[in-house]
């Protein structure tokens, strides 16, 4: 029986006769392999629609089918399994991005195991259904670790772009008035974000010709020594381009580290930014003062006309 | 052999460096610098190195030592124009250059060293509380 099939698939040369009943199993009973591996996933628990997972499912055995058909089971990073690896990849990246944990991934590839060897115990003889699974196994593993690599991958280049993202977003400079500029420090200050942030701290300063800078800390969750070098390096950079620097935000907790791990902070230092901003008001020649009650109506006006 | 020109205006002399520096032009610079002081009897010395791109570790001990020398002579420096690249790579070098005055622009760095007498000392008087 089995020298006929050989012959009908006389075309493939280089694979073994028992290569060609794995060929076989996935030339013929694609269809059945398909229905039992789509039956076997617990869509219930996930978030996949059947029609999206017998399209995705109808995609990677149609690329392995190819793949086998070309005679290498052995390795997956062959030239044969092109195919078979970018639409794994794709499929992967996909989940990756939309959310889905790994075992969710991988138990997708896993499940074909059930497929196929549902159609082996059917079609092979006792004598070759051993070799025919082991290499079944070794395959669907191979392409297990694969998915849940790529996934990994995905994950590892989302969370790098999120935190360049967020180092980004998080070190913006203000204008408060003319003059005056405010860094709110937001997130841990290690020497890559210092860099930035004395960057677009120097870049404002020339933009706005700012003489004051005030540098809030009051998101830095802890200073330490190092920090506490990387602010001050900010510091002189800002003198050196002719504008001084208020550091303001210093939390109780915070001044208290910063004294028992002696670090000199050899800069005007205020507590809050209100009152950086009073000094730094000062210092450019302002004063703020309060007007009298009566000429005070401009925020009830709206409340005002809103009865009227 | 070139050097860079010293302007007298007032009381103050005005350096601006508008070549790359090498180090013979600095020094060059730094005995010239000193003479004016003297011969003029200036009260300020106004640096401007908003043309400079590129500084070494040698460039900024030169503004030390000028600012340095000319405070033995009675006469305060003041360093403007300095741009942001070049803040970042004196600071990384860890020169700081603590004792010498800074200012955004010539214009500012002049109020510096002309108004430094008076209004500058009631201005710190007023920033103690």
């Amino acid at each position: 029986m089995r020298v006929d099939e050989a012959e009908v698939e006389g075309e493939i040369l280089a694979a073994s006769s028992k290569d060609q009943a794995l060929v076989r199993l996935f030339a013929q009973q694609e269809r059945e392999i398909l229905a039992d591996w789509v039956s076997t996933l617990n869509l219930g628990e996930t978030k996949m629609t059947s029609q999206e997972a017998e399209s995705q499912g109808r995609a990677v055995l149609h690329a392995l089918g190819k793949a086998v058909a070309h005679g290498n089971h052995g390795d997956m990073r062959s030239a044969e399994y092109a195919d078979v690896r970018d639409v794994l990849q794709a499929f992967s990246r996909n989940r990756a991005l939309q959310g889905f944990s790994p075992t969710e991934t991988a138990t997708f590839i896993l499940s074909l195991k059930r497929g196929l060897l549902g159609q082996i115990r059917k079609a092979a003889q006792s004598e070759d259904a051993f070799d025919l699974l082991w290499r079944v196994n070794q395959l669907i593993d191979q392409l297990g670790l694969f998915t849940v690599e790529t996934y990994q991958k995905t994950r590892e280049e989302l969370i790098a772009r999120q935190s360049k993202e967020i180092e980004e977003l998080s070190t913006p400079v203000v204008k408060l008035w003319d003059g005056i500029v405010a860094l709110p420090l937001i997130g841990t200050l290690d020497s890559g974000r210092t860099q930035v942030v004395m960057q677009n701290l120097l870049e404002t300063i020339v933009q706005t010709e700012a003489e004051i800078a005030i540098i809030d800390i009051t998101g830095v969750p802890m200073v330490d020594t190092l920090t506490a070098q990387h602010l001050l390096k900010t510091v002189s950079a800002a003198r050196l381009m002719g504008a001084d620097c208020i550091i303001s935000g210093i939390r109780p907790q915070i001044a208290q580290t910063i004294v028992q791990l002696g670090v000199e902070l050899n800069v005007v230092s205020k507590a809050t930014l209100a009152d950086a901003l009073a000094l730094a008001l000062k210092r450019t020649g302002r004063v703020v003062s309060k007007l009298r009650a009566k000429s005070l109506p401009a925020l009830q006006e709206p409340a005002a006309e809103a009865r009227g | 052999m070139d050097s860079i020109p010293i302007l007298k205006i007032g009381s103050a002399l005005l350096v601006t460096i508008q070549v790359d520096m090498h180090d013979q032009l600095a020094t060059r610079l730094q005995d010239d610098l000193t003479e004016r002081i003297v011969q003029h009897r200036a009260r300020g010395v106004l640096i401007d190195i908003s043309a400079l791109e590129i500084v070494d570790s040698f460039i900024g001990r030169m503004l030390a030592n000028i600012a340095n020398v000319s405070r033995l002579l009675d006469a305060d420096t003041v360093v403007v124009g300095m741009r942001p690249e070049v803040a970042i790579t004196l600071v990384e070098l860890g020169l700081g250059l603590p004792g010498v005055k800074t200012a955004l622009n010539a214009e500012r760095g002049l109020a510096l060293i002309g108004g430094v007498s008076a209004a500058g000392e009631a201005a710190d008087d007023a920033d103690d509380d």
